[in-house]
């Protein structure tokens, strides 16, 4: 199953689960480390780096949120919990998704990876890592797993893409450092060694 | 000269741990007992509080307290420019008021929504100019500037004098500041072109990726602050004096920092932090707060804008002769900041003005606070001096290219109201690089070329800003395994120049790469103090400081050598990782045994006597608690002589679609003249990242107040626009000049903030180029005004409008 979740229909999720869609009130409801009075406990099975992981998911609550604070994988970074800048992106079924706009429960039989899954059991970087440190794509760093899972939805999708190709590919991710120019020599230089 | 480290690429210790997701930020850190801290923020740009009735929530489960600005300043806030850390008189929308701590950030906003606070509402005002006329709204509550050493004031012009300004006259009040030197009226007598206009440049966040999260805890009477800072012991020096903690009981962890940009330096511009600091104090568990993107936007800083008047003349044979600016500022809702002087600095230098004169002055508003962005000011009059530069050549009959290099710096060339020389400066041979590199001669005969609604622009753009400083620390030490560890207190901002000033240490013992340990991220590894890592400054401070103090480390090896071996200290050398003997290279010591006999010998050799006399308290600090366990290399830098600049050259050429007012930036050279080159995929990283910035600047980033209730309207990425990949070329061409500089033992200059600079200046020169050599005298240059400009409406914005929606 292909995952086509659009704004619109995480926001209609949002309302349809009872929290208020505006920014501000939807982040700490999308965090929702507790559940609301009387919530019943729900129990998530979710395939997070091809390991099932049951958590325990508030209705409203997003993926970015869940695999932060639920399950510890922090390399997936919030920058704007509100679809602008792809700091959270992670794969879900092959495809380069914002964690931030994506309800979990929405997932569920979905497979999810993030930046945590990349590696090898052996500790070998998988090839657009390797390439992002040889071509010293990052700056800060904090756009990198956003821009890394991007990356590796578009080569999978089209393995050998052209530099524009790439620039549409990853222009769903803002790095404020600029960065722009090295992570496309990154995706070029996974794209050979890949 | 042959380095073994310098100018050339390694992998930085961090890069796997960012590649990886594995490198931690403030809001990846979690600790056991942690609780949520929530900000109650202003809703209003303007307003005192009256009273807070927070029983209601405090009495709510899982509540645990709260933290006010009567806590914070039981003595009262002083009357002082910046950010506080909590306010009772909030001068922009989104200050915080307010913090309360509780089991969840849920629970902690639904008690915030139960707490009654009063405000009484005050005058705003969003336009300085507005605020400058008589009779006008004052930002702050004691006037609308802060006067250095005396206070806040009032600054008032008559109605006429803003309105004639307004219309594109020369002010003719008195300004705040001022310098001057040539003799103006001669120079501008002695010119055949001379240029006049207002002109405007817009303020705008710095929008860090990462919102600037933090954490806090206290143990056995020590305080644990999780931040995020561009200058690790700069800012912990800081903000220990802002918690008000005693710097020795002060442990500052900052691993990663999401972007600074200039508001993540220094400690005054961050005082957030020190919210879950106090709160934690006061509650006695850890506390965290996130930040959204809302309140990164409110509280993270911006540029300062611009409203000005300038006047340039030049002579027949291209000099510029004379530069006249007027500059006001606009200083937001908490004062401070000096732009517009370093605006009328950066002409002097870059152009080698003959006489130049600037006025300015300063004003509030009740936006965003302002605070030290990627070349603050330098960078704003970029975009503006540019295609005057161009209208100069095309009336004077004199090549663009030419034009600059007839007015470029260069060795020996000095610059600025002190007129101080250059330690070095290569800009002729960034010039020539960058218009080979670029083929200009070719490219500059396809200017305003048209294909259907399109037109080629070609531009050349020039940016300067001071890039070093010294008098700071340097720690090293030999370790008994023979490594070398470099105690370095540079932030982490992703320039990874804590690593790369490292290699100067490594170079002057010659030790391989794999061989050196950075101790870094946290305080109470014992770091030396640096200068906050703003100013481009990093590379040149911290070689000098890493150089000196591991030439202290090899002068005490040499001498234990030869104190064991026989012979003199100048009888050995180093390399291999030994010291040996010139004449017998058999004869040695390890860096490993000579680093044993440091610690039996102790003193000196171990940082236990013998320290430079003008050690910073803060590295002498680290130094006690270093001392004893290793062969020490300690160095306090003496002051530098003259000014070290960082300048870049950058060629552009866009094809402008007048039909809709985009453009596609076809092809982009940007060269730098740092000096020698440490790590050339640093520098390319800064260079191309400031290219960014400079197209950000030219075209798109902006601020945007509602002038009805002075709501901010730009408080994200889209809003405010910074520039995304499809903004920015597919490719960005870079070089650098590499040659040495001579106050720097590694040869090495700053490049962060010119790099921004020489952008907008070309970009800005392109697309007025593209439209027939018309001056906008604005950045940015948004697609609209070009529309109208070529539908032939004259302007699209109100003369000198800035900071609401008519901009």
């Amino acid at each position: 199953m292909k995952l086509n979740l659009t704004r619109r229909r995480f926001i209609k999720g949002v309302i349809a689960s009872g929290a208020a869609a505006t920014s501000t009130s939807l982040w700490y409801a999308a965090n929702g480390a507790s559940r609301p009075p009387g919530a019943v406990e729900r129990l998530v099975r979710l395939n997070v780096n091809g390991q099932t992981r049951t958590v325990d998911v508030a209705p409203q609550e997003t993926l970015a949120s869940t695999l932060r604070y639920k399950l510890g994988l922090t390399g997936t970074k919030l920058g704007c919990n509100r679809g602008e800048c792809g700091a959270c992106t992670v794969v879900v079924d092959d495809i380069g998704t914002y964690a931030c706009s994506v309800l979990t429960h929405s997932v569920k039989g979905s497979k999810v990876e993030t930046v945590e899954g990349l590696e090898s059991a052996n500790g070998e970087l998988h090839p657009v890592q390797q390439a992002f440190v040889e071509e010293l794509s990052p700056q800060c760093g904090y756009c990198t797993p956003g821009q890394i899972m991007s990356a590796v939805a578009l080569l999978r999708a089209n393995p050998n893409p052209t530099r524009e190709e790439a620039r549409w590919g990853l222009s769903g991710n803002i790095c404020r450092c600029g960065s722009y120019d090295s992570y496309l020599d990154g995706v070029m230089r996974a794209a050979e060694i890949g | 000269m042959t380095y073994m480290h310098i100018g050339k690429n390694f992998v930085p210790p961090d890069v796997a741990g960012k590649v990886t997701g594995r490198i931690k930020y403030a809001e990846d850190y979690s600790k056991e007992g942690m609780v949520y801290a929530r900000l109650l923020t202003s809703p209003v740009p303007h307003a005192r509080v009256v009273s807070i009735d927070a029983s209601e929530a405090l009495a709510m489960d899982g509540v645990f307290g709260l933290l006010t600005a009567d806590d914070v300043y039981p003595d009262g806030e002083t009357a002082s420019v910046g950010l506080k850390i909590l306010t009772n008189e909030p001068t922009l929308v989104g200050e915080p008021i307010l913090a309360l701590a509780a089991v969840d950030e849920k629970t902690a906003e639904s008690a915030i929504t139960k707490i009654a606070v009063t405000f009484e509402r005050l005058p705003f005002v969003l336009d300085p100019l507005d605020s400058l006329t008589e009779g006008g709204p004052d930002a702050y509550s004691g006037g609308n500037t802060f006067v250095f050493r005396q206070g806040f004031a009032s600054e008032k012009w008559s109605v006429d004098q803003v309105a004639s300004f307004r219309a594109g006259n020369e002010p003719n009040a008195e300004p705040q500041q001022t310098f001057a030197y040539g003799d103006l009226e001669k120079s501008f007598a002695e010119s055949s072109f001379v240029y006049e206009s207002t002109f405007t440049t817009a303020g705008y966040p710095h929008h860090s990726m990462e919102p600037r999260s933090a954490m806090a805890y206290w143990e056995n009477g020590k305080l644990y602050l999780h931040g995020t800072s561009q200058s690790l012991t700069a800012l912990a020096d800081g903000m220990a004096s802002i918690v008000g903690v005693p710097p020795e009981d002060f442990v500052f962890i900052n691993q990663a920092t999401g972007g600074g940009f200039g508001q993540r330096a220094r400690a005054n511009s961050i005082p957030s932090m020190a919210i879950p600091a106090k709160l934690s104090q006061k509650i006695n568990r850890p506390v965290m707060m996130r930040i959204t993107r809302e309140e990164e936007f409110t509280i993270g800083g911006a540029r300062q804008g611009f409203q000005g008047w300038i006047k340039v003349g030049f002579k027949p044979d291209g000099v510029m002769a004379a530069a006249d600016l007027f500059i006001v500022s606009d200083n937001g809702g908490k004062g401070g900041g000096a732009d517009a002087f370093s605006a009328a600095d950066a002409i002097s230098i870059l152009y080698q003005t003959e006489a130049v004169r600037f006025r300015g002055t300063s004003i509030g508003s009740n936006t965003g606070h302002r605070g030290a962005q990627r070349g603050p000011g330098q960078n704003q009059i970029a975009p503006i001096i540019s295609p005057i530069l161009d209208r100069a050549a095309a009336e004077l009959g004199i090549d663009r290219l030419e034009i600059r290099k007839i007015n470029t710096p260069q060795n020996g060339d000095v610059g600025g109201p002190q007129r101080t020389p250059f330690t070095s400066a290569y800009m002729p041979e960034a010039l020539e690089m960058g218009a080979e590199m670029f083929n200009y001669s070719e490219r500059i005969q396809r200017s305003r070329q048209r294909k259907g609604t399109k037109v080629t622009g070609i531009g050349v753009g020039q940016g300067y800003h001071n890039a070093g400083r010294s008098g700071m620390d340097g720690i090293v030490r030999l370790m008994a395994d023979g490594r070398l560890q470099v105690h370095n207190g540079v932030g982490n901002l992703g320039t990874y120049s804590f690593a790369s000033t490292s290699r100067a240490a490594a170079e002057v013992l010659q030790i391989p790469w794999e061989r050196v340990d950075i101790v870094t991220g946290r305080t109470d590894r014992h770091l030396p103090i640096t200068s906050p890592q703003d100013g481009s400054n990093s590379i040149f401070t911290n070689t000098r400081t890493n150089y000196g103090a591991a030439q202290d480390l090899l002068s005490k090896m040499k001498e234990i050598t030869a104190m064991d071996l026989g012979g003199d200290m100048s009888d050995y050398e180093v390399g291999g990782e030994r010291i040996f003997k010139i004449s017998d290279q058999d004869v040695g010591m390890s860096f490993a045994e000579i680093a044993q006999r440091g610690v039996e010998l102790g003193g000196k050799f171990t940082g236990e006597s013998e320290l430079p006399e003008e050690l910073n308290d803060f590295t002498k600090l680290s130094v006690s608690r270093l001392a004893g366990q290793a062969l020490m290399g300690i160095f306090h830098d003496s002051r530098h002589s003259n000014n070290p600049p960082g300048f870049t050259a950058t060629f552009t050429e866009i094809e402008l679609d007048t039909e809709t007012g985009k453009y596609e930036i076809i092809d982009m050279v940007t060269i730098g003249d740092c000096g020698t080159v440490v790590h050339p995929q640093g520098l390319k990283n800064q260079l191309v990242g400031g290219a960014v910035w400079g197209i950000g600047l030219s075209g798109y980033e902006r601020h945007l107040y509602d002038p009805q209730n002075g709501l901010p309207a730009s408080t994200g990425y889209w809003q405010s626009k910074v520039p995304t990949m499809l903004d920015t070329p597919a490719k960005i061409k870079t070089g650098w000049v590499d040659l040495p500089d001579p106050e720097n033992p590694v040869g090495a200059r700053g490049i962060g903030e010119p790099a921004m600079g020489g952008v907008s200046a070309a970009l800005t020169a392109a697309i007025s180029d593209a439209m027939d050599g018309h001056i906008f005298n604005s950045a940015p240059i948004t697609a609209d005004m070009i529309i109208n400009q070529a539908a032939g409406v004259s302007s699209d914005a109100i003369p000198l409008a800035q900071n609401n929606f008519r901009g």
